[in-house]
């Protein structure tokens, strides 16, 4: 990770109308770091990522990307970028290899599209039309044209909507690759929380315009310090169970009756966190 | 130096993109088909009901119509189709995906101009064919005909093309985008001499109207490349007009041109 952060936002506020989506949103993505961005419907996750990758005008707020102001950003901006946007319908009548290749075109140093439609697992597709594409195929499609370009800066919104599980798992790898191997940095939203706690170093959830809680997964929102000990007596909440145990056994001089120590999932915290602003 | 590269590549990029639009077309046989037919169908079916020669000359209907439905022809496959696939375009995700691509927005527009030319040439010439075989239509062999039929196809054709892609933004969708372009295509057919002949028949009222536009003045174009100068009495006024011909498809080329670069949204309504 370096000084210069991949994404900087300050204060970015966007309105569509009456409808406020982003109240004073603050975000910083390290270079090479996979961020997860979390909340519920509507909480302004697209908002975010479409005004970061320069498809939305913003009502205030700065933001850099890679350096740049992405409302003013030229094509090569948009070269070091790529996008895997929600709800896409088109390229219907071309097969996959068609598609991959025609958009490796508009790339400086594309990977090669065969490899491009490997990573994404469709190759038993690739002479396939995208419109016989089940949902699921059609979404690795739109990955795999996202990562074509080979960029520095990844954004996925929503991007496992409609994978099986075998293809969610190949997904998570795929990204962790990118990071790792390439040192790509990674912006998702998503509303699988395992995928979260799976792919990313940081978590930031956001609900109604703004930034709730963020952090590791495994820490997120005190998590490490909320696990709670029960037994046939009594419960407690405690960041030090092994201690509290420790003292149960004492206590119960030999094993402590119905004894069950459970960390909050992330699940749990998530829930927690955006209860009040839903 | 790589914004030179890529802007250099703008040409190239918009040759692949008419690439990619043409499968696209030509892959979807139900919209080909459709597509291309409406005129011919039209034109076969007024050809047919109507007969006789115009007083004065030896010109059957179907003859006098036959270049003026290359006209509307080619309003079809500019105005109208533009008008509709820039609105789909819009709507299924394509200019989104596109504007997230290190792509000139210029390659798009030659992508989809090169398309509807290559598209709109198939057009006139299948329309050529049906008047030549079906209705007597003589091809002319004096080059000098065929050079003005060469400006105003260009011509009208770049002003069709432009106002399709200036119409396509009024339309707030792809499922109203076929009424949008229709309803203006449709009328000036009619109050161009295209689908009601000879044109000098019109009520004044409409021939100014119908004047105002470039249909008209490509009918009369390609009706002096195709037909005698024998109907010319059957015209507006008894003269094929190619001065004013070319100034006002050219005006409307540039009036096209300014309402694209002031109307043209990459993004949907909703999308702001």
């Amino acid at each position: 990770m370096t000084e210069n952060p991949a994404v900087r936002v300050r204060g970015l506020r966007k309105a569509y109308g009456p409808v406020t989506a982003l109240t004073d949103l603050d975000l910083d993505v390290a270079t090479g770091e996979v961020l997860a961005l979390l909340g519920p419907n509507g909480a302004g996750k697209t908002s975010a990522v479409e005004i970061l990758a320069g498809h939305r005008d913003r009502d205030g707020g700065t933001v850099s990307v890679l350096g740049r102001d992405p409302g003013h950003a030229g094509l090569d901006w948009r070269a070091e970028i790529g996008i895997v946007p929600q709800h896409c319908a088109d390229l219907g009548e071309l097969t996959v290899r068609e598609s991959v290749r025609h958009f490796a075109r508009y790339f400086p140093r594309p990977r090669d599209p065969d490899e491009a439609i490997e990573l994404v697992g469709l190759t038993g597709k690739a002479g396939a039309r995208v419109r016989t594409l089940s949902g699921g195929q059609r979404r690795r499609l739109d990955v795999a044209i996202g990562v074509v370009g080979r960029p520095r800066l990844l954004f996925l919104d929503e991007p496992t909507t409609g994978f099986d599980p075998q293809a969610r798992r190949r997904f998570w790898g795929l990204i962790r690759s990118l990071a790792g191997r390439d040192g790509t940095t990674v912006l998702l939203t998503t509303h699988h929380l395992e995928e979260a706690e799976e792919l990313a170093d940081r978590i930031v959830v956001i609900a109604a315009g703004r930034v709730v809680a963020e952090g590791e997964p495994a820490t997120l929102a005190g998590r490490a310090s909320r696990t709670l000990v029960r037994w046939a007596d009594g419960a407690q909440n405690t960041d030090d169970p092994a201690a509290l145990v420790a003292e149960l056994t004492r206590r119960y001089g030999g094993p402590v009756p119905g004894l069950t120590v459970t960390r909050p999932s992330l699940e749990d915290v998530y829930l927690d966190l955006i209860g009040d602003h839903s | 130096m790589r914004t030179f590269a890529l802007r250099r590549s703008a040409a190239l990029l918009g040759l692949h993109r008419a690439g990619v639009e043409l499968k696209t077309f030509f892959r979807e046989r139900d919209a080909v088909v459709f597509t291309l037919s409406l005129p011919i169908v039209v034109f076969v079916l007024l050809g047919a009901m109507f007969d006789g020669v115009y007083p004065g000359s030896d010109v059957t209907t179907a003859q006098y119509l036959a270049p003026s439905m290359i006209a509307a022809g080619v309003a079809s496959t500019t105005f109208v189709n533009l008008g509709t696939g820039i609105a789909a375009d819009r709507d299924d995700g394509t200019l989104k995906r596109l504007r997230g691509m290190p792509m000139p927005p210029s390659a798009y527009f030659l992508g989809k101009a090169v398309t509807a030319l290559l598209i709109t040439v198939v057009e006139a010439g299948l329309l050529l064919v049906i008047g030549v075989v079906g209705f007597d239509l003589t091809v002319p062999t004096d080059p000098a005909r065929w050079l003005t039929f060469g400006w105003v196809f260009l011509l009208g054709v770049t002003a069709c093309s432009l106002l399709g892609i200036a119409v396509s933004s009024l339309a707030g969708s792809a499922r109203s985008a076929a009424a949008v372009t229709n309803l203006p295509y449709l009328v000036l057919a009619f109050i161009s001499g295209i689908y009601f002949t000879p044109v000098g028949q019109l009520p004044g009222p409409l021939v100014t109207a119908g004047s105002l536009f470039p249909l008209k003045w490509m009918a009369q174009g390609f009706r002096s490349v195709f037909l005698p100068d024998t109907i010319l009495a059957q015209e507006v006024v008894p003269s094929w007009e190619h001065g004013r011909i070319a100034l006002v498809l050219a005006a409307w080329c540039i009036g096209g041109l300014v309402l694209c670069l002031t109307t043209f949204r990459w993004r949907g309504r909703r999308d702001r």
